[in-house]
C-alpha cells in the first residue's frame, strides 16, 4: 500500500488527535501524521494549512508564534477546550462507524 | 461566543490585511524550510530537497487562496468587488444599462402590477381581527327562493337573520350587513353616498375599534329604532366633515331625517367588501325609516342581508356546518312570513344554511375579475420570459468577450463556482435596478388598471399598498429572472476547457458555434412565446369587437336612460300611474325627442326577473321560465324592436282592463302554439304581492338580448306598466333622440322641474352602460394587446441583437462572397432569409404551445374559436413582419460591407 491522502472527512480529526499531545507547528503536524500512520497517509500543506485556518476560526485550535526547535519563528497550534470536546465527539462517531463497517464487511 | 469571536476575527483581519498576509507568507516559508531541512537530514542533496519541498507545497498562491477562503470576510470582500465591478460596468455602458433596466422593469412591472391586484382582491385577508375565523353563511346549493335578491352577494332575509342571531350556538359571534345608497344633503344639494346597513354587533364581531366616538352595540339595533344614529368611515369624516372632532354628536341629513353621528371607524377599515368602501353605516333596524318604500324588516321575500359567522376557537368548519344543518328547519319555520307565495312554502321550509370560509370578505370584483387576472398574470409571465431571453442574449454577448479572461483564470486555479458567482454578483446591480423600477412601474400600472375597471356610477375602492406578498412576489420573480438571464450565460462562458477557450478566435468576434446555437435558440424561444401572446391578443381583441358589433336586437345609439325619483312627492298609489304617464308625455313633447317610453328593466343592465309561466289549460308541469320586463307603450318603437305580430301596448291597457302581455319570438317558440301565439292566454305563478295571474298575448316582437351580450336569445315576456296594480314612486324612461347630450338633459330637467322641483333626475347613456357591461372583455383586450405588443417589441430587439451579432461575426465571410461576385441584394436577402428562417422555426415551435394555452381561454372568448386559423395566421404574419423589420438594419449594414476592408480586418 502506497502513500495516499487521508480518508475523506477525517483530516480535522487527525489534526485534533495529533495536537492533543502537544502544541505543534504545521510541518510538525504533517510529519507526525505521516510517521504515526507509518507513511500510509500523507498530508500536504495545500490541505493542512487551510484546515488549520478553518479550525482556528471555529475555535477548535488556537495559534501562537514561538521559536521552533531550530530557533526559527514558527506558528504553533494548540488544542482549545472546545477542540478537545470536538475530538472526543468525532472519535466516538468514528469508532462507531468503523465497527459498523467492520461488521458489514465480515458479514 | 464563538460566532462573536469569529466576527471579531473577521473584522480584525479585514483591517490588518497586510499583517495577515505577511504571517501567511512566513508560515508557508517556515513549512518549506522545515520540510527541506528534514529532507536534507534524510540524505537528499540541497537542490533535490528544495525542489521536493516546493513540489509538496505546490503553488503558494493557491494555498494562500485556500486559507483565505476559509474566512467569511474574504467572501464579503470578493462579493463587494464583484458588485462594484457590476456597477462600474453599468456606468460604463449606459446604453446597455438603459435597455436592460427598461426590459427588466417592463417584465417585472407588468407581472407585479397584475399580481398586486390579485393580491388585493383575492389573496389578502380582511384587515380585521382573526379574519381566518370568518365564514359566510348562505343558502345551500342553488336555492329555489322567491322574492327579490337585493345584493350581489349571497343573502338572507331579515327574519332569518334575526332567528340565527338569537338562537345559534354554532358560531362565537355572527354579523350581518347590506350595501345601500343613501341620499345625504350637504348645504342645499343632495348627493348619494355609499351606505351600509349593519347589525348591532357588526363592528364588535370584526374587532373594529372606533377612531372617534363610539360604534354600534347590539342595543342600537332593536326593532323600531327608526333613524337613530349613524357611524361614518374615516375617509368620509376626513373628506366630508373636515376631520373635525366636533362632528361627533352633530347631525347628518339623510333623506328627511337629521341623525346624530355616533362615531368614526378607524383609518384602513373599509368594510367587509373588497372593491367597495362605505361612507355611512346605519343599523339594520333603521332600514324602514330611511326608505319611504318597502319595509324589508318583516319580509321573507327580500333577500338583502349578507351574514357572516365567526368560528368558535378550535371549532372546525364541518362542526359549524353540522350545527347549521340541525338549526335550519326551525330557522326557516320561524322566519316564514305571510308574503311568501303559498305554493312555494314547502320549498322554503326545506332550505338549508351552510357556511363557507370567507377570510377575504366578499367581492363581486373578485368574482368577475379573478380568472381574467390569473390569465393575464400567465401572459405577463410569458412576457417576462421573453425579456429574460433578451437579457440572456445581452449577457452572453458580454461574457463571450471575456471567455479568454475566464480561461486564463480557470487555468490559474480559480474554480468554476467562483467565476459563476462573480458573474451572478456582477448582474446583481442590474437586477436590483430593474426590480426597483419594476415595482415603481407596477404602482402606476396598478392604479391605471383600477381606473380601467371603474364605471360611471360605481367608484371602485381597492387598497393597493404593496404588502409582504407583493414584495415577495417581486423578489422571487427577480431571482428567477436572474437565474435565467445570468446563470445560463455564466455557465456557458465558464464551461469551456481552458485550452479550448484560449484557442478560440479573437475576443472581438468571440463566441463559438455552440454559443451561436444558444443565441439562435433563445430567439426562437422568443418568437414562439410571442406567437402565444400575439395570438391571445388577437383572440381577445376579436372577442371584444364581436361583442361590440353583435346584433343585440335593439337600437344602441342615441338612447338616453332617465331615472326619476318621485318619492318626495308622496303621491298616493292611485295617482302614481297618471303622474308617471304625464312625465313621459312631457318628455316626448321635447322637440328632437323621437320616442320615449317607460321601462322596468333596461336591457343589459344586469338586472333580471324570472317567473314561471304556462299556457292556460295546460299541464302546470310544462312550464317555461321566461324573463320578465315591464314596459310602457312605445318601448319597442323607442328601441327599434320590430313588432312581428299583433300590437304594442296602448292606452286601452289600464289597471282595470284584462291583463295583456307581449312576448318575444323565443318565448313563442317555447310555448309551441305556432309562430304567432297572439290571443293565447298564459298563466304566471303567484308573486309575493301578486296572486297567480292570467295574461293574454297581444303581440310578438323580435328577439333581443336581456341580461348580457354573450347570452343566446332567451324567452322574454313584456307586461304593460300601465296595468301595474301597485306602482312604486320610481320611474325609468328611455328616450330616442339625436339631440346633443347636454341639450337633451337640460331640456329634460326643465320639463321635469316644470312638473315638480322635488323630483330628482339621473341620466345614463345606454351605449355607455352597454360598454361598461363589457369591461372584463375590454380589460382582456387592452391588456393582452399591450402584452402582445410588448412581446413583439422585445422579440424584435432580440432578433436585432442576434442578427447584428451574426453579421459582425461574418463580416469576413461576407467580404469574401462579395469579392467573388455576390451582389448587395444577395447579401441582403441571405441575411433576411436567415432571419425569416429563425422566425418561422419559432412559429413552428410556438404553434403547439399556442394551441395548448388558448384552450384555457376558450370560455372567455365570444364568436371566435381558440384555434381560429385567421387569428393564428395573422399573428404569424405579424411576427414575420416584425422579424424582417428588426433584421433590416443589420442586413443593410452587411450589404454595405466593403470587401477590401473586410478582408484586411483580422
Amino acid at each position: 500500500m502506497g502513500e495516499r491522502d487521508v480518508v475523506q472527512g477525517t483530516l480535522e480529526m487527525l489534526i485534533l488527535k495529533t495536537l492533543a499531545l502537544e502544541p505543534m507547528h504545521g510541518y510538525g503536524v504533517a510529519t507526525r501524521i505521516e510517521q504515526v500512520s507509518q507513511s500510509v497517509f500523507r498530508v500536504n500543506p495545500g490541505s493542512l494549512l487551510p484546515a488549520l485556518a478553518r479550525m482556528e476560526r471555529a475555535g477548535h485550535v488556537k495559534s501562537e508564534w514561538r521559536a521552533s526547535e531550530n530557533n526559527r519563528r514558527a506558528k504553533y497550534y494548540a488544542l482549545t477546550a472546545r477542540g478537545r470536546k470536538a475530538l472526543s465527539d468525532e472519535a466516538t462517531t468514528w469508532n462507531r462507524q468503523v465497527s459498523a463497517i467492520a461488521r458489514i464487511m465480515e458479514a | 461566543m464563538r460566532l462573536l469571536s469569529n466576527v471579531i476575527d473577521g473584522f480584525r483581519s479585514l483591517f490588518r490585511k497586510g499583517a495577515i498576509e505577511r504571517e501567511m507568507d512566513e508560515e508557508l516559508r517556515g513549512f518549506v524550510e522545515a520540510s527541506t531541512a528534514d529532507k536534507l537530514r534524510r540524505g537528499m542533496t540541497s537542490d533535490q530537497a528544495i525542489r521536493a519541498a516546493r513540489v509538496e507545497m505546490g503553488s503558494a498562491n493557491a494555498v494562500k487562496h485556500h486559507i483565505r477562503s476559509e474566512a467569511w470576510e474574504t467572501q464579503v470582500e470578493v462579493f463587494w468587488r464583484d458588485l462594484w465591478y457590476g456597477v462600474r460596468m453599468l456606468l460604463r455602458s449606459p446604453g446597455f444599462t438603459a435597455v436592460a433596466v427598461l426590459t427588466l422593469a417592463l417584465g417585472i412591472g407588468a407581472n407585479t402590477a397584475i399580481f398586486q391586484l390579485l393580491d388585493a382582491v383575492r389573496l389578502r385577508n380582511l384587515p380585521v381581527m382573526n379574519p381566518g375565523e370568518l365564514t359566510l353563511v348562505h343558502l345551500a346549493g342553488l336555492p329555489d327562493t322567491r322574492g327579490n335578491h337585493e345584493t350581489d352577494y349571497p343573502a338572507l332575509n331579515n327574519p332569518l337573520w334575526e332567528y340565527l342571531r338569537d338562537h345559534q350556538h354554532v358560531f362565537s359571534q355572527v354579523l350581518a350587513w347590506s350595501p345601500t345608497s343613501l341620499g345625504i344633503t350637504v348645504g342645499d344639494h343632495e348627493r348619494l353616498v355609499q351606505g351600509m346597513w349593519v347589525s348591532g354587533d357588526f363592528f364588535n364581531v370584526l374587532g373594529v375599534r372606533p377612531a372617534l366616538g363610539r360604534l354600534f352595540t347590539s342595543s342600537d339595533d332593536r326593532p323600531g329604532c327608526g333613524a337613530s344614529g349613524v357611524v361614518v368611515s374615516y375617509k368620509f369624516w376626513q373628506g366630508q366633515l373636515g376631520g373635525n372632532p366636533q362632528a361627533i354628536g352633530s347631525r347628518l341629513t339623510i333623506g328627511r331625517h337629521a341623525v346624530p353621528i355616533l362615531g368614526v371607524t378607524p383609518d384602513g377599515f373599509t368594510g367587509p367588501e373588497v372593491g367597495r368602501s362605505f361612507d355611512v353605516a346605519a343599523p339594520i333596524c333603521s332600514q324602514s325609516a330611511y326608505w319611504t318604500e318597502g319595509n324589508w324588516l318583516d319580509s321573507s321575500t327580500d333577500w338583502w342581508l349578507t351574514v357572516m359567522g365567526r368560528l368558535k376557537p378550535g371549532a372546525s368548519l364541518s362542526m359549524a356546518n353540522a350545527g347549521l344543518e340541525s338549526l335550519s328547519p326551525a330557522a326557516f319555520e320561524a322566519s316564514l312570513r305571510k308574503d311568501y307565495p303559498a305554493e312555494n312554502v314547502r320549498d322554503y321550509l326545506h332550505l338549508k344554511l351552510v357556511a363557507d370560509p370567507a377570510p377575504g370578505g366578499v367581492s363581486w370584483l373578485r368574482d368577475k375579475y379573478e380568472s381574467p387576472l390569473w390569465m393575464l398574470l400567465g401572459l405577463a409571465g410569458f412576457v417576462l420570459l421573453i425579456a429574460c431571453a433578451n437579457l440572456a442574449n445581452l449577457m452572453l454577448a458580454r461574457s463571450s468577450a471575456r471567455v479568454r479572461e475566464f480561461a486564463v483564470r480557470l487555468s490559474l486555479g480559480a474554480t468554476q463556482r467562483r467565476l459563476i458567482c462573480q458573474l451572478l454578483w456582477e448582474s446583481f446591480p442590474l437586477l436590483v435596478l430593474g426590480a426597483a423600477s419594476g415595482l415603481l412601474l407596477a404602482g402606476a400600472l396598478g392604479k391605471s388598471l383600477i381606473a380601467l375597471l371603474g364605471t360611471q356610477g360605481d367608484s371602485l375602492f381597492v387598497d393597493l399598498h404593496p404588502d409582504w406578498r407583493v414584495l415577495g412576489f417581486t423578489a422571487t420573480l427577480a431571482t428567477f429572472t436572474a437565474l435565467l438571464f445570468a446563470l445560463i450565460p455564466a455557465f456557458r462562458a465558464t464551461r469551456l476547457a481552458p485550452s479550448e477557450a484560449m484557442k478560440t478566435g479573437s475576443p472581438r468576434t468571440g463566441g463559438t458555434h455552440e454559443s451561436n446555437r444558444l443565441r439562435r435558440g433563445l430567439v426562437i424561444t422568443q418568437v414562439a412565446l410571442s406567437l402565444v401572446l400575439v395570438t391571445g391578443a388577437v383572440l381577445f381583441a376579436r372577442t371584444f369587437a364581436n361583442l361590440l358589433t353583435v346584433d343585440a336586437g335593439f337600437r344602441e345609439d342615441n338612447i338616453l336612460i332617465t331615472s326619476l325619483d318621485l318619492s318626495q312627492l308622496r303621491l298616493p298609489v292611485a295617482r302614481r300611474l297618471a303622474v308617471k304617464k304625464e312625465i313621459v308625455d312631457r318628455l316626448h313633447e321635447i322637440p328632437g325627442v323621437e320616442a320615449a317610453s317607460e321601462v322596468g328593466i333596461v336591457p343589459l343592465s344586469g338586472t333580471s326577473t324570472t317567473n314561471r309561466v304556462w299556457a292556460e289549460g295546460e299541464d302546470r308541469q310544462s312550464v317555461i321560465d321566461p324573463n320578465f320586463n315591464s314596459t310602457g307603450n312605445g318601448y319597442f318603437n323607442t328601441l327599434g324592436i320590430p313588432v312581428l305580430a299583433g300590437r304594442d301596448f296602448d292606452e286601452h291597457d289600464t289597471p282595470n282592463s284584462p291583463r295583456v302581455a307581449v312576448v318575444n319570438q323565443e318565448f313563442a317558440r317555447r310555448l309551441g302554439k305556432g309562430a304567432s301565439p297572439v290571443g293565447v292566454r298564459i298563466r304566471r305563478e303567484a308573486k309575493p304581492h301578486d296572486p297567480e295571474t292570467v295574461f293574454e298575448i297581444v303581440g310578438v316582437v323580435k328577439n333581443s338580448k336581456y341580461k348580457d351580450l354573450r347570452e343566446k336569445f332567451v324567452p322574454i315576456v313584456y307586461l304593460a306598466i300601465s296595468q301595474e296594480q301597485d306602482p312604486d314612486p320610481f320611474e325609468q324612461i328611455i328616450l330616442h333622440s339625436a339631440l346633443p347630450l347636454p341639450i337633451l338633459t337640460s331640456e329634460i330637467k326643465l320639463a321635469v322641474d316644470g312638473m315638480s322641483p322635488e323630483i330628482s333626475v339621473d341620466f345614463q347613456v345606454f351605449k355607455t352602460q352597454i360598454r361598461e357591461s363589457l369591461l372584463p372583455e375590454r380589460l382582456m383586450a387592452v391588456l393582452s394587446g399591450s402584452l402582445g405588443i410588448l412581446a413583439a417589441l422585445l422579440t424584435a430587439v432580440g432578433l436585432y441583437g442576434v442578427i447584428s451579432f451574426l453579421v459582425t461575426q461574418r463580416t469576413r465571410e461576407i467580404g469574401i462572397r462579395m469579392a467573388l461576385g455576390a451582389g448587395k441584394r444577395q447579401v441582403l436577402s441571405s441575411i433576411l432569409g436567415e432571419t425569416l428562417m429563425l422566425t418561422v422555426l419559432g412559429i413552428a415551435v410556438g404553434l403547439p404551445i399556442t394551441f395548448g394555452v388558448t384552450r384555457f381561454i376558450a370560455s372567455m372568448l365570444f364568436g371566435i374559436k381558440p384555434s381560429d386559423p385567421v387569428a393564428l395566421a395573422f399573428a404569424a404574419l405579424a411576427l414575420c413582419g416584425v422579424g424582417v423589420a428588426a433584421a433590416y438594419i443589420p442586413a443593410r449594414r452587411a450589404a454595405a460591407v466593403d470587401p477590401m476592408t473586410a478582408l484586411r480586418y483580422e
